[in-house]
């Protein structure tokens, strides 16, 4: 019994600790970490939809409150107007969540183009949604306040073979883009202004 | 018959080897070789954790009671890989996309269990310390070593400048899993003959 006793109590004070410090150190590199996430996977992927823009579109950033999260939104600037936003958003992947980046034109809710940042999917399938330019080039256009679905789902975008369900996390990615913009709408048109003093 | 601190620590180098002498952590060793760098990021990660563990294992040893013992050393393990997980991306980003699943992979490195349970649960703080410094820089080297060669074979670069020119046509198979089986057998090979 005694050695019972002791064992549970080893390892629940180990274990306690262990997460304790984890936590602690999670706190301590979170803000560097997404520096470096914003410099090394965020960064190309706003630069490769926000492509010709005449302004930094890392550089001229702004955050908004969306309940209790935080999201921060790109401003991206076309002759002389800043009219275009690239914010991030997730869908649920084979292998995690994916991240999605996503540019959006505001005077008439189209989708700019879309670039994969953070994923875990299966090299050669699931992957592709980051590698092969064609999946990602058929959202451009879209109206983003519109639900977007694969073709099999009774949608308009052609899944990657083999990688239905990477396929659908990018779709619901967008999906949840558009209720986030459709949700903050009114204060993003309000910030861009300031971008176009 | 008690060996020194310095003969923990250079056993290590030679004799015990890990990937060659003892044939442990293949996994990491194989996958991750591709270039120098890779390796040696690898190798350096490692080492902090063995060290850490060691050291921690080393402390407890006369706590922690024998039923639970790998259970406790898996906690502290663990612990250690995501220190590292977290550091590396706070602070070397590219380096922690390239190595990617091989980091939290550490956790079940036998290399690092192995040393937990053979030599740090066994033997007091300074030759545990001692043990996982000697090892870690072995590992380390024998990744730097194995990446070397396969990175001037199989992509014609090292540490990512060219080596034999443009027209140097680069040997595939060596950044290849095979290429790696190949190579470390030989570099075994070479490393009995001297014996």
């Amino acid at each position: 019994m005694r050695e019972l006793i002791k064992m549970v109590v080893v390892l629940t004070v180990l274990a306690a600790f262990s997460g304790g410090l984890l936590a602690g150190l999670r706190n301590g590199t979170a803000a560097q970490i997404e520096k470096q996430q914003l410099e090394f996977v965020k960064g190309p992927a706003i630069k490769k939809i926000l492509e010709g823009a005449s302004n930094d579109p890392i550089a001229d950033r702004f955050k908004i409150l969306d309940g209790d999260v935080e999201r921060s939104f790109f401003v991206g600037k076309f002759d002389g107007k800043a009219d275009t936003v690239a914010f991030e958003s997730f869908g649920k992947g084979y292998g995690g969540d994916v991240g999605l980046m996503v540019a959006v034109k505001l005077d008439t809710d189209k989708i700019v183009g879309i670039e994969v940042t953070t994923h875990s999917e299966t090299p050669g399938l699931g992957a592709m949604a980051k590698d092969d330019p064609a999946f990602t080039s058929q959202f451009e256009g879209f109206s983003i306040t519109e639900p977007v679905k694969v073709t099999n789902d009774g949608g308009q975008v052609n899944a990657i073979s083999g990688a239905t369900i990477t396929s659908r996390a990018v779709c619901k990615a967008t999906t949840d883009a558009g209720n986030i913009y459709k949700k903050l709408k009114p204060q993003l048109s309000e910030k861009i202004k300031e971008f176009n003093k | 018959m008690a060996k020194t601190i310095t003969q923990e620590f250079t056993k290590g180098l030679w004799a015990e080897i890990p990937p060659f002498r003892l044939v442990l952590g293949l996994c990491p060793v194989l996958g991750v070789t591709t270039t120098m760098e890779n390796g040696i990021g690898m190798g350096l990660a490692t080492t902090f954790v063995l060290l850490c563990s060691n050291i921690l294992v080393s402390a407890l040893r006369n706590i922690i009671p024998p039923k639970v013992r790998i259970a406790c050393f898996i906690i502290i393990i663990a612990t250690f890989v995501i220190v590292v997980e977290l550091v590396m991306q706070a602070y070397a980003y590219p380096l922690f996309l390239k190595l990617g699943l091989f980091i939290p992979l550490i956790v079940v490195n036998c290399i690092v269990l192995g040393r937990a349970e053979a030599f740090a649960s066994k033997n007091g703080l300074l030759p545990s310390m001692a043990d996982g410094l000697g090892i870690g820089i072995g590992f380390t080297l024998s990744l730097a070593a194995l990446g070397a060669i396969r990175e001037i074979f199989g992509t014609g670069t090292f540490f990512g400048a060219s080596v034999f020119g443009p027209s140097f046509q680069p040997f595939t198979f060596m950044i290849q899993a095979p290429g790696a089986f190949v190579c470390l057998g030989l570099m075994l090979c070479i490393m009995n003959l001297f014996e």
